[in-house]
C-alpha cells in the first residue's frame, strides 16, 4: 500500500494525533485525499486546499488523477506558489 | 481659476492646449494632449520614466509645469521613429533585448538619445552614468548597455558615410 | 511530443519579440493609459498611523464638494467571512484581503487604505480626500520581527492563534503560524560533527519596485456589467478577487490586460480594483485609480523582513552532517509570509543527513507582504549561504568544493519530502569550477564571494489557443500576461512546431471572456505551463492540417507528413502530389471542414526545479564603506532556453534585484511606525552605474516533463547574489556582515569597530 508521509509541520500532526506516518489503500491522489478524510476528519480537505503532494519525489498540485503504485512514497509538503 | 493656453512644438508639430497652472508636463502629455508615450514612474524626477527633450535638453516632464512648455520644441519617444523607420537606437534596443516589460523604455530611449546627441562615442562608464537617472528593474541595464553602445556605433558609421 | 533531442530551428533563436515595435515607440498601452469619455479620477485615503482603532470617518464635507461623484469606505463592502485558500501565489485568507483592501475596525500599518473618493479631477479629488474627516485611537505598534513575538507585544488581531502549535493556545499572538520541518537526528548530527558554525542573520523588508504603479480603469454599466481594464500578474485573478470582495459573479466581471510594468510578484494580488469597481457602481461613471509611488510604498506588500539563524555541522572532511535554522519571517499586518518556502529552500541544494528547520510567520504593523520573485528564498539562502562560506573558511576548504561535495543530486531526498529528479545542480557547480571568473586572479584589494540558489518553479492551469489565419499566417493567444518577453518565446514554440518561421506567428493576451482560464504569471510558469499548452495545441492544429491535405489528395491522413510549415505524401506510395503550405490549405479551409484552429488547456505537472551559483567580487573604499561590484557571473540551470535572450535577462535582472536586496534596499521606518523613505531616491535601488556588465551563463538539462524541456529561470537568480556579495565582502575586508542591506554606514562602521 502506498505509504504516506506527513511534511510539514505540527499544524497536520493535530488532525492525525501526532502521527506522521500511514498506510493508505488508494491508487490516485483523490482517492487518497478521500482516505485522509475518512480517518482523520479535517485533515483530506486541508492536504486538498492547501498542500502538493510529491509521489516518488515528483511534486503534484491539484491533480486528483496522479497516479499511486503500490509501493509509491507519498509525501505531503505546504503548497508552492511563486512571485 | 482659468485654464492657461499653451502653444508649444511636439515631436516637431505646433501643439495648443490648455492646461491647469499646477499640470505637470507629464500630465499634460498624458491626459490633456493624449501622448502616453512617457511614463508616471514617481512623479518626483527620480526614476526618468517621463523622460522627454526640451530644446534639446534631457528633463524629467514630472519637474516641469505645462505651462513652460510655450515656445519650447519638445521631443517625447512618440517622435524618434524617423517616420515608418525605427531610429538606430530603437532598432539595437530590439536586437539586444534591452526591455523586458519595457515600462522604462520609453524615456531611455529618449535619454539615450539626449545622449548620443551629446557625445556619439561614450565608454560605458560614461553611458551608464548619463543613464543612472533611468531605473530600469527588469533587465539589470546589461543588454540595455550594450544596445546603447551598438547605437552609438551606429550613429557614428551614419554620420561617417553622410 | 517530445522536441528535446530534435534539429530546432526557431527554439533557441534570438528573433525580434512581436511586441517590441510597440514598447519602443511608445505605442503599448499599460494600465494608466487607458481614458475614456466621462472617465473620474479615484484616489485613496491611507492611515497615517501605524496601529490605530478607527473610531469614526465622516465623508460629508468630501461627499458635498463640487465635483466629487462618489465616496467609499469599508461600510460599502460586503464583511467577508474568513476563508483560507490557496490561490495565487501563496496562502491567503479572503478575508484578510478585504480588510487589507479597505481597512475595517482598525488601521494596521501607516499606509492603510481607509476610505476613497472618485472626482472629475486629480485635484478635486486630492481636495476630498482632504475633507474627509477619520477619528482614530492611536494604538501602540510594533515593527520589528522579534519585537512582535514577544508576550507583551502590542496585538494586532484578537483572534489569531498560533497554528502549528499543540496543545492550541488559548492567549491570541502575532504569531500566525509555527512551521517545522524534520530529518534524521539532528541532536546526532551534531554530536558526531567536528566542526560547527553558527550566524544569525538579518534582513530588511524591501519592495518590489516594479516602476509601474499600480493603476485600473473601472466601468460599471446599468446592467451590472462590469469591465476592469488593469495591468497585473493575472487577470484571471483580478476577476475571481475582485468578485469576492464584492460579492458579485464572476461572470458578471470581464477583465482586459493591459501591457504591465513590472510585478516580480507584486501584482498578483488585488489592491485598488475592487474600490475602483465600488466608486463606478456608486457614481455611475468610469473610474481610474493609478497609484502614486508613495502609494505604492506604504500600501502595498514588500517582502518580509527576517531573522534567521543557522547552524552547521561537519566532518573535517567537509561533509556536512547536522544543518539547523530557525526563521522568524514578518508578514505584515496579516498572516501570510513566505516562510513555507523559506523553510525548505535553504538546505535544499544539499545532501544532508539530520536537518532540523523551524520557522515563525509573525504579523506586525507593516504593510501586508506580497510575493517577491521566489518569496522566502532569498532570505533562507542569505543564511545558509553565509554560513556555509564561514564553514568553508573555519574547514580551509574552498567554499566552491564544499558545496561541489554535498551537493543535491538526482535521488537526494530533500528535509521537505519530495526526492530531487531531473535537477542540474551539478552541472552548475562544474561550469562554476570551469569557469574563467572563478580561475581569474583576484586583482588586489578585491574579495570574491560565491553562492548558491534554489527555487522549485511551478506548473499549473494554462490555456492557448492557435488559429490559422485565412492567409496563412498564424496567431496564438494565451491567457497569461506578459512581463518579460513571454510571448516571444509562445510564438517560437508554436513556430516550431508548424515548422514556420517565428515571424509568421502573432502572439497575444486574450482577456477573461475570450481564452480559457489561466492561473497566474508568476512562479517561473508560463515558459513551462502557458508554453506546454500553446505546444500542444500547435500539435493539434498539425494534425488537422494533415487531415485537410488528405481530403485534398483524396488519401488517407496517415500517409501525410508535415515539414517546414507543408503537408507532403508520406513516401512514394502516397502519391506524387506537390507539397501544400499553411497559406495553399488556409485558402481551402472553408472547402475542407471549416477554421482551422485548436485550443487546450492543461494543469501541468512536472515543472523542473532551478538551481543557480553566482560568482561575484568586489572592491570596498574604507573611507565611505560603499561597495564596487567589479564582476558578476551567474550561472543557472535553464532547462531549454526557448529564446536565450529572454532566459539571459531573466538572470540579469534577478541578479540586479539581489544587488539592490545586499547593498542598499530597506524600509526605513520613524519611532511613530512610518516609513520615511517611501520614494526612488532614498529607497536606493540599483542604476546603471551601480552594477558591471552581469555574464548570464545558461547550462541547458532538459525537464523531461516539458516537449521542449523548458525549465523556469525566473525566480532562482534573485536567490544566491545577497550571500554572494556578502561572502565577497568577507573576502576583500575579513569581515562578515550578517545584516542587510550592507550599505556604505553599515559597512564603514563595522570597519572602523574592527580596526
Amino acid at each position: 500500500m502506498p505509504k504516506v508521509v506527513l511534511s510539514s509541520g505540527s499544524s497536520m500532526q493535530a488532525l492525525t494525533g501526532g502521527q506522521t506516518e500511514f498506510e493508505v489503500e488508494a491508487t490516485t491522489f483523490r482517492r487518497l485525499v478521500l482516505e485522509l478524510e475518512q480517518r482523520f476528519p479535517g485533515l483530506g480537505k486541508q492536504v486538498e486546499e492547501g498542500m502538493a503532494v510529491a509521489i516518488d519525489g515528483e511534486i503534484f498540485q491539484d491533480a486528483y488523477g496522479a497516479v499511486l503504485h503500490p509501493d509509491s512514497e507519498i509525501v505531503l509538503i505546504p503548497k508552492i506558489g511563486g512571485g | 481659476m482659468a485654464k492657461q493656453y499653451v502653444s508649444t512644438t511636439i515631436n516637431g508639430e505646433t501643439t495648443e492646449f490648455l492646461c491647469e497652472t499646477q499640470q505637470t508636463m507629464l500630465d499634460v502629455l498624458r491626459d490633456v494632449i493624449g501622448l502616453t508615450g512617457a511614463k508616471e514612474g514617481c512623479a518626483s524626477g527620480d526614476c526618468g520614466a517621463c523622460s522627454i527633450q526640451v530644446d534639446g535638453r534631457l528633463v524629467c516632464s514630472c519637474l516641469m509645469l505645462g505651462v513652460e512648455a510655450a515656445g519650447k520644441e519638445i521631443i517625447t519617444v512618440e517622435g524618434v521613429a524617423r517616420g515608418d523607420h525605427l531610429h538606430p537606437i530603437q532598432q539595437k534596443f530590439l536586437e539586444h533585448a534591452a526591455l523586458q516589460c519595457g515600462f522604462c523604455t520609453p524615456g531611455l530611449i529618449v535619454a539615450v538619445k539626449a545622449l548620443l546627441e551629446e557625445n556619439d562615442n561614450p565608454t560605458e562608464t560614461e553611458a551608464r552614468y548619463w543613464l543612472a537617472g533611468n531605473l530600469c528593474r527588469c533587465t539589470g541595464y546589461d543588454k540595455i548597455i550594450r544596445a546603447v553602445m551598438d547605437a552609438a556605433a551606429v550613429i557614428r558609421e551614419e554620420k561617417a558615410s553622410a | 511530443m517530445n522536441y528535446i533531442d530534435s534539429n530546432l530551428k526557431v527554439v533557441g533563436t534570438r528573433p525580434l519579440r512581436p511586441d517590441g515595435v510597440d514598447k519602443v515607440t511608445g505605442r503599448a498601452m499599460y494600465s494608466a493609459d487607458t481614458r475614456v469619455a466621462g472617465m473620474l479620477w479615484g484616489k485613496i485615503l491611507r492611515s497615517p498611523h501605524a496601529h490605530a482603532r478607527i473610531v469614526k470617518i465622516d465623508t460629508s464635507k468630501a461627499e458635498a464638494l463640487k465635483g466629487v461623484y462618489a465616496v467609499c469606505s469599508a461600510a460599502d463592502f460586503p464583511d467577508i467571512p474568513s476563508e483560507e485558500a490557496f490561490v495565487g501565489e501563496g496562502p491567503m485568507n479572503f478575508r484578510d484581503l478585504a480588510m487589507n483592501v479597505m481597512a475595517r475596525g482598525k488601521a494596521l500599518y501607516e499606509g492603510h487604505a481607509i476610505a476613497a473618493v472618485a472626482a472629475s479631477t486629480p485635484a478635486i479629488a486630492d481636495e476630498a480626500l482632504a475633507l474627509i474627516d477619520v477619528t482614530y485611537e492611536i494604538l501602540p505598534h510594533v515593527i520589528d520581527v522579534e519585537a512582535a513575538m514577544a508576550e507583551t507585544a502590542p496585538l494586532l488581531h484578537a483572534d489569531m492563534f498560533t497554528q502549528g502549535v499543540d496543545p492550541k493556545p488559548t492567549k491570541p499572538s502575532n504569531i500566525a503560524k509555527v512551521v517545522k520541518f524534520k530529518k534524521g537526528d539532528i541532536d546526532a548530527g551534531f554530536k558526531d560533527a567536528e566542526v560547527i558554525v553558527e550566524g544569525r542573520y538579518t534582513t530588511q523588508p524591501v519592495h518590489q519596485a516594479y516602476i509601474e504603479p499600480h493603476a485600473c480603469l473601472a466601468t460599471c454599466a446599468a446592467d451590472g456589467q462590469v469591465t476592469i481594464h488593469a495591468s497585473s500578474q493575472g487577470h484571471f485573478m483580478i476577476r475571481a478577487y475582485t468578485a469576492k470582495l464584492l460579492g458579485m459573479e464572476m461572470a458578471n466581471i470581464r477583465v482586459n490586460p493591459a501591457e504591465i510594468g513590472g510585478g516580480f510578484g507584486g501584482k498578483t494580488l488585488i489592491y485598488i480594483e475592487p474600490v475602483a469597481v465600488k466608486l463606478a457602481q456608486k457614481s455611475g461613471k468610469p473610474v481610474k485609480i493609478q497609484m502614486t509611488r508613495e502609494d505604492v510604498f506604504r500600501g502595498t506588500g514588500p517582502t518580509s523582513g527576517a531573522v534567521v539563524e543557522v547552524k552547521l555541522g561537519a566532518k573535517k572532511d567537509g561533509t556536512i552532517v547536522a544543518a539547523q535554522q530557525v526563521l522568524k519571517f514578518q508578514a505584515g499586518a496579516f498572516a501570510g509570509s513566505p516562510i513555507g518556502p523559506g523553510c525548505m529552500c535553504g538546505f535544499a541544494l544539499y545532501d544532508i543527513e539530520n536537518i532540523d528547520v523551524l520557522g515563525y510567520d509573525v504579523v506586525s504593523n507593516r504593510p501586508k507582504v506580497a510575493a517577491y520573485r521566489a518569496p522566502g528564498a532569498p532570505i533562507t539562502s542569505f543564511g545558509v549561504e553565509s554560513c556555509l562560506d564561514d564553514l568553508a573558511l573555519k574547514l580551509g576548504i574552498d567554499p566552491l568544493t564544499l558545496r561541489v561535495k554535498n551537493a543535491a543530486k538526482n535521488g537526494t531526498k530533500t528535509h521537505y519530502g519530495p526526492t530531487h529528479a531531473n535537477i542540474g545542480f551539478e552541472q552548475v557547480l562544474a561550469v562554476a569550477a570551469a569557469h574563467p571568473h572563478w580561475n581569474a586572479p583576484l586583482p588586489a584589494g578585491q574579495g570574491r564571494g560565491i553562492a548558491c540558489g534554489f527555487w522549485f518553479n511551478i506548473g499549473g492551469e494554462s490555456t492557448a489557443t492557435v488559429h490559422i489565419n485565412e492567409d496563412g499566417s498564424v496567431t496564438v493567444a494565451t491567457g497569461s500576461p506578459d512581463i518579460g518577453g513571454s510571448r516571444a518565446s509562445m510564438g517560437m514554440m508554436v513556430a516550431e512546431v508548424l515548422g514556420v518561421p517565428a515571424e509568421r506567428v502573432r502572439a497575444t493576451i486574450a482577456d477573461t471572456a475570450s481564452i480559457g482560464f489561466t492561473h497566474l504569471t508568476g512562479g517561473s510558469r508560463v515558459t513551462f505551463a502557458t508554453g506546454m499548452a500553446a505546444t500542444q495545441a500547435a500539435e493539434k492544429v498539425v494534425d488537422e492540417l494533415k487531415k485537410r491535405a488528405a481530403m485534398i489528395w483524396e488519401i488517407t491522413p496517415d500517409a501525410v507528413e508535415w515539414r517546414d510549415g507543408q503537408a507532403f505524401p508520406a513516401g512514394t506510395n502516397a502519391g506524387a502530389f506537390e507539397p501544400l503550405d499553411l497559406a495553399t490549405l488556409a485558402l481551402k479551409a472553408a472547402r475542407t471542414g471549416g477554421p482551422v484552429n485548436a485550443e487546450v488547456s492543461v494543469n501541468a505537472q512536472g515543472a523542473g526545479a532551478g538551481f543557480g551559483a553566482h560568482i561575484c567580487d568586489v572592491s570596498v573604499d574604507k573611507e565611505t564603506g560603499h561597495v564596487t561590484i567589479e564582476r558578476y557571473t551567474a550561472i543557472q540551470d535553464v532547462g531549454k532556453a526557448i529564446h536565450p535572450s529572454y532566459v539571459e535577462g531573466q538572470i540579469q535582472g534577478g541578479a540586479a534585484q539581489g544587488i539592490g536586496w545586499a547593498l542598499s534596499e530597506e524600509y526605513i521606518y520613524n519611532d511613530k511606525g512610518q516609513m520615511e523613505n517611501p520614494g526612488f531616491l532614498d529607497y536606493r535601488c540599483p542604476v546603471a552605474s551601480d552594477v558591471p556588465m552581469i555574464e548570464a551563463v545558461l547550462v541547458e538539462v532538459p525537464n523531461p516533463r516539458h516537449p521542449f524541456g523548458v525549465r523556469g529561470v525566473g525566480e532562482v537568480p534573485i536567490v544566491p547574489p545577497m550571500a554572494a556579495i556578502a561572502n565577497a565582502i568577507r573576502g576583500a575586508t575579513n569581515l562578515r556582515m550578517p545584516n542587510l542591506p550592507i550599505s556604505p554606514p553599515r559597512l564603514r562602521a563595522a570597519i572602523d569597530q574592527a580596526g
